[in-house]
């Protein structure tokens, strides 16, 4: 592609056309303030702070919306620019209400950071918007109006990348409101809690319903034995929060992190999510040998259920979805079940006694972990869930050095875990190591041929990536299995459509998988998340096991289990009820 | 007849307010890539003190579609498709008018015109083309990120022109050969013959009151192009053509004083903003709030006007510090200090 030539603040730039200056500026170490652009939407150019001077051109203009030209002259710091720049972000200021003191973002804040760089007076305008609401959805997200800057993202993440439509605005001008939509003509609407508004807002309205000051409580009570369990997917994520480079792996600085702020065990729900792999690969295979039987139940396709937003979208959407699920629990509820009974009774402490944390990076994890049907014995197999967000917080807060902490390995003996747990934390993850297993589990019988499929290489590249609906088919115990994986929850409705074609679905609600989890570092976007996916690829492929059934771990325990009648179904499987 | 070749040599431009060529932007409309084309007849007219497209309906209706007629025939046999025409009317034009142009739409078949009556409460901003378009096609009036333009992304992304009542009418007027380079003007305000008032294009603003019987014999000074938006001048400013909308609005001296002035303007802007940007949803809001209090600061007040004229989103951002500069410049410092 021809390049164009361009200059900023005097450099001479060469770059690829159909780039916005906004790109090409930041590409080359020139930075440009901006609230409302996001990768993930095209522009709005709404915030206006990202105004340049453009030889030739009468007014500023927006570098997040316009692209560069040949022989374009930009100015991004003129005394112009500067003049309306600053009082935009003045005026930006003003209308967020600051809660600083117990904000996550106290540390990291990008108001704050614009009024510090570029010596924005921030008090000459009264704050606007205290009387405004604090929308609460379940226990997991709120949209605090409080602090809105009326950016839109949220809404853009709610409509055009999720197309939940749940958020909408009211009013106009100066009064304007983002508020939940719980209706749209006829059609019911409700959050799924997927957070993807929180992880695109660039000033914290949207956001977690925090749990870290519950967990300090715990932390400080001497009674409780406090377990933090953290998710495939934080791992290569959390460096983002103190500065090293995206997709780096923390797996050990996870742990030793999490035993400064005072956990008493830390276990790695990649030991869940070998669990909920074989769980899953054996009802896969129940399933299709049922599916013959005419007088069978279960139903095909069948659709994994480790997405709590998933499960929300089909209780409430798409209740005739309810028999497809896999009645396989979710990793850190499998491992927060087992850590209550099987390592409670080695322990010999009461599970009363113990209070598990989940570090996710999902804002439905807090929803999903309060589902009443969940409890074993009467107990919630998980107390606590954290946002990847919330975990960096309290870390800074506690003045933790990740990115200088020396790695510790996590407790046993629930630390082993496979290749194929690695990668639950991407879109195609679960499916793959679910197909890993359950081509395995097939060909165990004696069968010349299928002993030769066993030999088949453990890549399954066709369930990778970003796409947004991946489709192959794969064989396996000699049928040829019709799969589909969904990556955001935005591009289900096209599957829905054609159910039929398909026998096992993955569906993720959040773009990228869990990696792109609402309640990942912000930013999350693309080419985050393709840094991301890699790191977890690199994972699995150092692992000396890559599958699931090969976790000699899990496996006792499993076995353990199934010496403990009832006990067994209640850690291993759950319910799902309609919600509409 | 070549009617692209005669609104060139007639240099008819928009009678919005924008004066956009108007051979350019049916030009634009014409190469734009598309089966299927549109034409929307802008009758929003929501600037306070201009009436000129009220009355057209009212009396030159026929005239007015026609002139849509020329402009749907000319894409569709330039494009070889059937070009679609839409009214969009502010609500009481319609209920005014919209009987009588129904008529007249419908006793020609061959051409397709719908009316799309403005929502309620879209009022200022509704009128700005591609808010209007995002109104009908049932999003929130506001306007759109510009490029892409109507002429290639218009009505639901097809290329569409979008063209104001007098434009047509004026269209209608080059196709029959009546044109006579006139223009509408409305004068309201303190005045005995206030109006609308067809008048060659190029008049002084002086001259128009004078030939209307309008020019005041007390201290006065004048609004020109629309309550709102409108350029102030003083009487010894009036030697130059009536710009924009071609509206003047004449104030006696003694009787407005300059905060009344500011309060009503900045009154109608805060209840116009869309809210879409932050220069006019914020910008709005903090001289409001200064307007309303005792202490105008007129050093934030010019800042906060800079940044709306120099970073709003749209045209009718930018016009906000319109009427409160000149008013300043042209009538306080004569009158008031």
């Amino acid at each position: 592609m021809k390049k164009v030539k361009i200059k900023i603040d005097n450099k001479e730039i060469a770059c690829a056309p159909n780039k916005t200056i906004m790109e090409v500026a930041r590409e080359n170490g020139i930075e440009i303030p901006g609230l409302c652009s996001h990768p993930d939407f095209p522009p709005k150019a709404n915030c206006r702070i990202c105004v340049v001077e453009i030889k030739g051109i009468k007014k500023l203009m927006t570098s997040c919306s316009t692209e560069v030209q040949d022989g374009m002259e930009i100015k991004t710091n003129t005394e112009r620019v500067k003049r309306v720049r600053n009082l935009n972000i003045e005026l930006i200021f003003a209308e967020h209400i600051e809660k600083c003191p117990d904000c996550i973002w106290n540390v990291n804040c990008k108001l704050l950071n614009l009024a510090d760089r570029y010596d924005i007076k921030i008090k000459r305008f009264t704050d606007r918007k205290d009387e405004r609401k604090i929308y609460k959805f379940a226990n997991a997200v709120e949209i605090d109006g409080t602090q809105c800057i009326d950016c839109r993202n949220c809404i853009e993440a709610c409509s055009v990348l999720q197309n939940i439509n749940y958020l909408k605005l009211k009013g106009k001008g100066a009064d304007q409101e983002v508020v939940p939509n719980k209706k749209n003509g006829d059609k019911k609407i409700d959050c799924i809690y997927c957070g993807q508004c929180a992880v695109h807002c660039p000033v914290g309205a949207a956001q977690e319903q925090s749990h870290w000051e519950e967990v300090e409580k715990a932390l400080y009570d001497k009674s409780k034995v406090v377990i933090a369990q953290f998710a495939p997917s934080i791992r290569v994520s959390i460096g983002e929060e103190f500065g090293l480079p995206y997709g780096k792996i923390a797996t050990n600085q996870v742990v030793a992190g999490l035993r400064r702020l005072g956990f008493d065990h830390v276990f790695d729900v990649n030991f869940g999510a070998d669990v909920t792999t074989i769980i899953e690969a054996k009802e896969l295979l129940e399933r299709l040998a049922d599916a013959d039987n005419k007088n069978s139940k279960v139903k095909l396709p069948m659709i994994t259920s480790c997405c709590p937003a998933w499960v929300k979208y089909v209780e409430f959407y798409h209740p005739e979805l309810i028999p497809n699920l896999t009645t396989s629990r979710s990793p850190h509820i499998h491992l927060g079940g087992i850590i209550k009974t099987y390592w409670a009774e080695k322990k010999k402490i009461r599970k009363e006694d113990i209070v598990v944390v989940s570090v996710m990076p999902c804002t439905a994890k807090k929803f999903e972990s309060a589902r009443e049907e969940l409890k074993v014995k009467n107990t919630f197999p998980v107390d606590h869930v954290l946002t990847t967000r919330e975990f960096a917080w309290m870390m800074k807060r506690g003045c933790v050095n990740f990115a200088k902490i020396k790695g510790e390995q996590a407790d046993r003996p629930l630390e082993e875990h496979s290749g194929a747990a690695a990668i639950y934390g991407g879109s195609g993850g679960v499916m793959e190591s679910a197909l890993r297993s359950a081509r395995f589990f097939a060909c165990m019988g004696d069968r010349k041929e299928e002993n030769e499929i066993c030999k088949l290489d453990l890549d399954f590249k066709a369930v990778r990536g970003l796409k947004n609906v991946k489709e192959t088919t794969v064989l396996v115990a000699g049928a040829k299995l019709r799969i589909a994986v969904v990556n955001g929850i935005g591009n289900i409705e096209q599957v829905i459509e054609n159910l039929n074609d398909y026998d096992y679905i993955e569906v993720m609600a959040c773009p990228g998988g869990c990696i792109g989890g609402g309640g990942q570092p912000i930013p999350t976007t693309d080419e985050i998340r393709k840094k991301r996916i890699a790191a977890l690829y690199q994972i699995d492929k150092n692992k000396k096991i890559r599958e699931a059934h090969r976790n000699k771990g899990v496996l006792e325990i499993l076995e353990w289990l199934e010496r403990q009648g009832e006990l067994e179904h209640s850690v291993l499987h759950t319910e799902y009820k309609k919600r509409i | 007849m070549n009617i692209l070749e005669e609104i060139k040599k007639a240099n008819l431009v928009g009678r919005g307010g924008g004066c956009f060529p108007t051979a350019l932007k049916w030009e634009m409309v014409r190469k734009a890539v598309g089966n299927k084309k549109c034409v929307v007849c802008n009758a929003s007219e929501g600037e306070p003190g201009v009436k000129k497209d009220g009355y057209l309906l009212e009396n030159f209706g026929e005239k007015v579609i026609n002139g849509m007629t020329f402009a749907i025939d000319f894409l569709s046999v330039e494009n070889k498709c059937n070009a679609e025409g839409y009214i969009f009317i502010n609500h009481k034009y319609y209920k005014k008018f919209g009987e009588k142009l129904n008529k007249i739409i419908t006793s020609n078949k061959k051409y397709k015109i719908n009316f799309f009556v403005k929502p309620n409460g879209s009022g200022y901003i509704g009128g700005e083309e591609t808010a209007l378009l995002n109104a009908m096609e049932g999003k929130r009036v506001e306007p759109r990120m510009r490029p892409p333009f109507p002429t290639t992304n218009g009505l639901w992304n097809l290329p569409t022109l979008v063209n104001n009542v007098e434009t047509f009418y004026n269209v209608n007027l080059v196709a029959t050969g009546e044109f006579k380079n006139n223009r509408f003007y409305t004068i309201s305000g303190d005045c005995l013959n206030g109006g609308v008032y067809e008048l060659t294009d190029n008049l002084t603003i002086e001259k128009i009151l004078k030939v209307t019987n309008n020019y005041p014999k007390f201290d006065f000074f004048v609004q020109v192009g629309g309550d709102a938006s409108g350029e102030v001048l003083n009487s010894k400013q009036l030697n130059k053509p009536a710009s924009g909308a071609g509206s003047i609005t004449i104030y006696d001296t003694k009787k407005y004083k300059p905060e009344e002035m500011f309060k009503k303007w900045i009154g109608f802007f805060i209840n116009e903003s869309c809210g879409q940007c932050t220069p006019c949803r914020e910008g709005v809001y903090r001289l409001n709030e200064m307007m309303s209090s005792d202490s105008l600061d007129w050093k934030l007040t010019e800042e906060l006007l800079n940044s709306l004229d120099e970073s709003s989103f749209c045209g009718l951002g930018s016009v906000v510090s319109v009427p409160i500069r000149s008013y300043r410049r042209n009538v306080m410092t004569i009158n008031f200090i």
